[in-house]
This record gives C-alpha cells, sequence and structure tokens, in this order.
C-alpha cells in the first residue's frame, strides 16, 4: 500500500484506450494540473460513489483548471457502459492490456486482485507527482486531500509571477 | 479520522436543545434511496436520545445522478425562510418516491407557502448558494456519499441502521467524556 509514487517523482508517460476507437497520452495534457484516480472496478458500490462524487466536483476541479482522468482494468466497453448509467463527465481509462501495466509503474497495482488500488494522485503542470495517495481498497477517499493539493498547486502558480498567471488565467 | 471542518452555527437548521452533549449532523440528499431509508432511523434516534441530543441536517444533493436533489434542497431552503424547514424536510422525504417539481411545489403549499414566491425561488437560484456551500463543507470534511454523519464532529464511519447509529453515538459518547 505505501508503494505508490511519491512526491516529486515524474509521472511515468502512457497511453491507455479511452474510448473503443481513441487513445489518451498523458503528456498530451501537459501544462495543467491533472487528477489521476485509480479505483479497483466499474460497478462496485464504493467506487460508484466516489465517481459520482467527482463528477459532481468537476466544476470545483476546473477551477483549477485540472483534469480528472478515472482509471481501472476494465475494458473499454464496461468503462463505456458505466460512464453513461452514471452520466460521467470525465474520461475513464481501460488500464486492459497488458492489464495493470499503468497501475504497476505507479505502484497501486493489487496483484493478488489483479485490480487497481484506490490511489489518487495529482499531477503538477510540469506532469510531477505533487500528492499522492493510497486509501484502504474498502474506503471511498472522498475529495478533500485532492482539492487540497490543487489549492496549494493554484497558490505555488501564483506566486510564481507573471508568466504562471498567465498560464493559470487562460 | 475524518472530522467536521464546518462548525454548527446559527445559520444552520438545527432540531433539538443548543447545549445538548450529543450533536449528530446529517449531510444528505432527498433524492437519494440511502437517505430516504436513513430518516426514521434518524428520527428513531433522536426519540432515544430526546433532551440529550441535537440534529443538524446539512444539503449534499448529488444533482448529475438525481435530477430534482437540487431543488428540493433549495426548496427546504426556501421552506426555512418561512421558519418550515423541518416540515419540508419531512414531507420530502416521506414523499422520496414521487419527488419531482410538481410534487415540490404541492408540498410546499400544503404546508402554507405561497407557490409564486416557491416556484420564484427555485427558478432564481435564490438558495443556490447556500446549497452549495453546505455540499462543499461536507467535500471538505470528507464527506464521500450520501448519508454522512457526523457525531460531536468526527465522521461515523459505521452503518446507518438504527443499532449502529445508537452504539455509534454511545461510544462518541464514552471517548469525549473520557478525554
Amino acid at each position: 500500500m505505501s508503494s505508490i509514487l511519491t512526491v516529486g517523482t515524474a509521472a511515468p508517460n502512457f497511453t491507455l484506450r479511452v474510448t473503443p476507437d481513441q487513445d489518451l497520452t498523458l503528456s498530451d495534457l501537459r501544462g495543467r494540473p491533472l487528477i489521476l484516480a485509480f479505483y479497483p472496478a466499474d460497478w462496485s458500490p464504493v467506487c460508484g460513489d466516489q465517481v459520482t462524487l467527482y463528477n459532481e466536483l468537476l466544476p470545483e476541479f476546473r477551477k483549477h483548471d485540472a483534469e480528472l482522468l478515472g482509471i481501472s482494468v476494465d475494458g473499454v466497453w464496461c468503462h463505456a457502459a458505466f460512464a453513461r448509467d452514471r452520466l460521467l463527465h470525465f474520461p475513464l481509462l481501460a488500464d486492459f492490456e497488458p492489464k495493470g501495466e499503468v497501475a504497476r509503474k505507479y505502484g497501486a497495482y493489487r496483484a493478488s486482485e489483479g485490480v487497481c488500488e484506490r490511489a489518487l494522485f495529482v499531477l503538477d503542470r510540469r506532469g510531477t507527482v505533487a500528492w499522492s495517495y493510497c486509501s484502504p481498497i474498502a474506503v471511498n477517499p472522498g475529495a478533500d486531500g485532492i482539492l487540497d493539493a490543487l489549492e496549494q498547486l493554484s497558490e505555488k502558480a501564483n506566486g510564481h509571477g507573471h508568466l504562471e498567471n498567465a498560464d493559470h488565467q487562460k | 479520522m475524518a472530522i467536521l471542518k464546518t462548525p454548527i452555527t446559527k445559520s444552520d437548521h438545527i432540531r433539538g436543545p443548543a447545549n445538548a452533549p450529543i450533536s449528530l449532523v446529517e449531510y444528505g440528499d432527498y433524492e437519494c434511496p440511502h437517505c430516504g431509508l436513513a430518516h426514521p432511523i434518524v428520527n428513531q434516534v433522536e426519540l432515544h436520545f430526546r433532551g440529550r441530543m441535537r440534529f443538524v441536517f446539512r444539503h449534499f444533493p448529488l444533482s448529475e445522478v438525481h435530477p430534482y436533489a437540487e431543488v428540493a434542497a433549495e426548496s427546504a431552503e426556501f421552506a426555512g425562510a418561512a421558519g418550515l424547514f423541518w416540515e419540508m424536510h419531512d414531507a420530502l422525504f416521506e414523499n422520496q418516491n414521487m419527488l419531482n417539481v410538481a410534487t415540490i411545489l404541492l408540498l410546499g403549499t400544503t404546508l402554507g407557502l405561497s407557490e409564486a414566491a416557491m416556484r420564484r425561488a427555485l427558478e432564481t437560484g435564490q438558495y443556490r448558494n447556500r446549497v452549495r456551500s453546505d455540499f462543499m463543507s461536507g467535500v471538505r470534511s470528507g464527506v464521500n456519499g450520501t448519508p454522512t454523519f457526523f457525531i460531536n464532529g468526527v465522521r461515523h464511519d459505521g452503518a446507518y441502521d438504527y443499532a449502529s447509529l445508537v452504539s455509534g453515538i454511545q461510544m462518541r459518547l464514552a471517548a469525549d467524556t473520557s478525554a
């Protein structure tokens, strides 16, 4: 549980399927804060609540210019059905083949069960881990940690003068 | 241990004595079926600790999955401005299975509220910020779904059935008095 990537680590790049015919590459999203939410499975009741909460908080995340990505080992069609059922407005990435490869790179793979840990990462604009947290698998971690981390990033960006400010207000 | 970050103040909806040794705070959603199930249980718990407990309800509408949760919360605030928060609160939960705008307006008029004024308040979002501030106070306190209860400021991570809530309260009371 304590093996997830820690603050200051460069987030490993990856390309994953996001819909049956679309890929998403992490480095393409550089320049804005990112929230990576690894979770064990679509449809399980706890992540149900977790994704519902995050979906509700997208406007709050966007206040910090942040993008949210959900990641599990479920396949794209499963993700599509889950997203439709829960009316999700953020992408779910399929760490499906080779299974859990990206989660392993982040130390967020639970090999005994073959699923992702319930692990959260906030990346800064340069793609460095600014905050990470691994929750006990049955506990919905909520969103206060994410919001605290985003606030700190925004404060830091504002303290960095015009260049970062301009970027922030984009 | 998740802690209630926004203390109970006069602007909260509070039922029970102000100096009660037990404070039970619920973050809830009028359209959430679990909150609907918890509603009569909370009433029983209040009865059990009568005179020793105050109950506070804060809004946590999950509007993306519950299309009428926000309107319902705002309607309770509208009723609250007329001193009828708890009446509306109870009515909303008791009619949860047929919650929609027409039902909400009907519940309001049954309580003697003006339908036109209520419709206007809902349309203009008069109480939207109030509901949002409840919601965000919950998020910052570690509310991760509904219902979430806090007993004397500490999140109750157990179930919300009668026995679990009562024993959660008793354990918190014991911890608070020994501290």
